[in-house]
């Protein structure tokens, strides 16, 4: 959707080490312009830092940084046209809303009456207007957020750098930011990046993630691919839940892979479907999501596949139903995920039933 | 009882620290040149007697200065050294710190023999100067102690934010750092200046022929007759230091409330 953007940030083999501890391992990545691009792994994966390194925060200690085609190699973070929401906010506590606000606006040359307007305009973006008197110390949670994303986007930066910036806030406040956020990007369309460990916020808000781990970017992708295509079982395993199933290879042919899987029997793959085991034990696995697996009640017949089942466990959630069900062959239970449709009743626990799945929806690990 | 014996210990406690400072003013008051009771009756005379002592007044006078030199610079020092130790690595640093911070536990008489052979040695007279010196040395790891703790709970990310929006390192730490650490400088400052007016070890030894107040005060201790003078100058100086107590509490609280921190209590 933005591949015609022209680049924004660009990474060239960026290594960072502190010390002995490699903590960027080789990181090459494009961003483009107005793009809103999330850096999503677990803790001490290097997202944070790689983040740092685009702010000017963190030097880097071979490969470049580059902001609109230019090496930040020697520019100071004062200098760059970025701008950061940390993930405490830093809110300056000892000024008032408009003071901090403003606060880079201090070496600007307008007249004070129009950077008072440019303040005020930037407090009624993110929904302050009115707040201005008031002390940054007496905010809850989600208006410090605003405070601080208001303080970097008056600068109008070429990037917002955003560092974990709703983790401080609980879940109600977070879904609402959340949507706030990527309606904000949408209207100032300026490039965000986002730093989270959480894989449901990189994929409700971002046009691409890159998933991290270990100082490397493991897989580099739109959040619909990421999902449903994750290129290895570690990058499965992080986003979502995925089921996996013991297979084994019977034939390659072109770019077709006959596999027999545990209670599914033979099915042919494509080789798009084929993804790296790195990060599994033992041999190769088929996956699939809980939700391409569907319960068939009475009457319903599937498509070509379909095997027999029995629940095992249920979970019920309101709006979904998770059943832990096991397939016939199988040694483990898997995870299937059912819409709680009106009418529809809700299985218990024995309830013997015939499941129906898709081999479009499978991913074979190897 | 729930707790009565450490109610009682705990009255007890009180009692001990504070019965001696009351009985100051009621012996200030007295008329009668000896310290002991009965009370012969009030008087104002041992107060008048303040005013018309010129050693007095040249010992509060060095005093003052010496105080006040001494709380500012080694303020400064702390300054810098709490920001060195909070915010940046070198190598030894933990070595550097324990050094600055050892005069804290040295014997003190130690220290102002050692200062003296080497002032001394090098042939520097002793005076005032000599005094700010080794006070200044007693001093500094107090204000350490007290910038280090304002200035670790600073958030890294505010300096950060200041940064990423414009600022430069100095206008940074003049708009951002030293509003949020100004209870802590005012703390220092207080404290320092109120070890140097009353320490006696270093004065005494390096003063030379310019005694401060405590060493003025010591000395005059070996007249039995100008004991209540003392008294009625113990008295002075317990309330001014209790008005200057009352200030700086007030501004430490003020500061707080203003940046919505949460108060623990401080140093006062």
């Amino acid at each position: 959707m933005s591949s015609e953007k022209p680049v924004m940030i660009e990474f060239r083999d960026v290594h960072k080490y502190y010390g002995d501890y490699h903590a960027l391992r080789g990181i090459n990545a494009t961003i483009r312009a107005g793009e809103f691009f999330s850096l999503l792994g677990p803790s001490g994966c290097g997202k944070t830092t790689l983040l740092r390194t685009i702010a000017g925060f963190e030097g880097i200690s071979s490969g470049a940084v580059m902001i609109g085609g230019e090496d930040m190699a020697d520019v100071p973070a004062n200098q760059r046209p970025t701008n950061m929401v940390f993930q405490s906010y830093a809110i300056f506590p000892h000024l008032t809303v408009e003071e901090n606000v403003g606060f880079g606006l201090r070496k600007d040359p307008r007249p004070k009456a129009e950077k008072a307007k440019a303040v005020e305009d930037a407090l009624a973006m993110v929904g302050l207007k009115g707040f201005g008197a008031r002390a940054a110390h007496a905010l809850s949670g989600g208006q410090r957020q605003r405070v601080a994303l208001a303080r970097a986007l008056i600068l109008k930066p070429k990037v917002l750098l955003l560092d974990e910036p709703l983790s401080a806030l609980d879940t109600k406040m977070r879904e609402q930011m959340q949507v706030e956020l990527i309606k904000l990007q949408r209207q100032v369309g300026i490039t965000f990046i986002l730093v989270t460990h959480d894989q449901e916020e990189a994929l409700v808000m971002s046009d691409r993630i890159a998933v991290m781990f270990e100082g490397q970017i493991a897989q580099l992708a739109d959040p619909e691919t990421l999902y449903r295509r994750p290129a290895s079982r570690k990058v499965a395993d992080f986003i979502g839940t995925m089921n996996f199933l013991p297979a084994e290879i019977l034939s390659e042919a072109g770019d077709k892979v006959e596999v027999n899987a545990q209670g599914f029997g033979k099915i042919t793959l494509d080789a798009a479907q084929v993804m790296s085991a790195e990060g599994s034990i033992g041999g190769a696995t088929v996956g699939f999501r809980p939700e391409t697996l569907t319960i068939l009640f009475d009457g319903q017949t599937g498509s070509d596949f379909e095997s027999e089942a029995v629940v095992e466990e249920v979970v019920y959630y309101g709006d979904m139903t998770y059943y832990d069900i096991k397939i016939k062959g199988c040694d483990s239970a898997v995870r299937l995920s059912m819409r709680n449709v009106f009418g529809r009743p809700v299985l218990d626990i024995g309830t013997k039933t015939r499941v129906a799945w898709s081999a479009g929806a499978l991913v074979l690990f190897r | 009882m729930n707790g009565g014996w450490f109610r009682i210990y705990a009255y007890g406690f009180l009692l001990f620290l504070y019965a001696p400072i009351f009985l100051l003013p009621i012996f200030a008051f007295n008329d009668g040149a000896i310290v002991a009771f009965p009370l012969s009756g009030f008087t104002t005379k041992w107060f008048d007697q303040l005013w018309v002592e010129p050693a007095l007044h040249q010992a509060l006078k060095n005093s003052l200065i010496i105080a006040v030199s001494a709380s500012i610079l080694s303020t400064c020092l702390g300054i810098f050294a709490a920001r060195a130790s909070t915010r940046y690595d070198f190598p030894l640093k933990g070595g550097i710190i324990g050094m600055i911070m050892l005069p804290l536990v040295l014997p003190e008489i130690i220290l102002a023999i050692a200062l003296l052979v080497v002032l001394l040695g090098i042939g520097i007279p002793l005076s005032i100067y000599t005094v700010i010196l080794g006070h200044v040395l007693v001093c500094t790891p107090f204000s350490i102690a007290v910038l280090t703790a304002a200035f670790q709970s600073l958030d890294k990310s505010l300096e950060e934010a200041a940064y990423d929006l414009g600022e430069t390192p100095v206008s940074t730490f003049r708009l951002i750092i030293l509003p949020l650490v100004t209870p802590g400088i005012i703390s220092s400052l207080l404290m320092t200046f109120t070890i140097s007016l009353d320490e006696f070890l270093m004065a005494f030894f390096l003063a030379g022929t310019e005694p401060t107040l405590p060493v003025y005060i010591f000395s005059q201790f070996r007249f039995p007759k100008s004991v209540p003078v003392v008294l009625a100058l113990g008295t002075v100086l317990v309330v001014a230091s209790i008005i200057l107590l009352t200030i700086a509490e007030y501004f430490r609280r003020r500061g707080i409330a203003k940046t919505g921190g949460k108060d623990t209590g401080g140093f006062l």
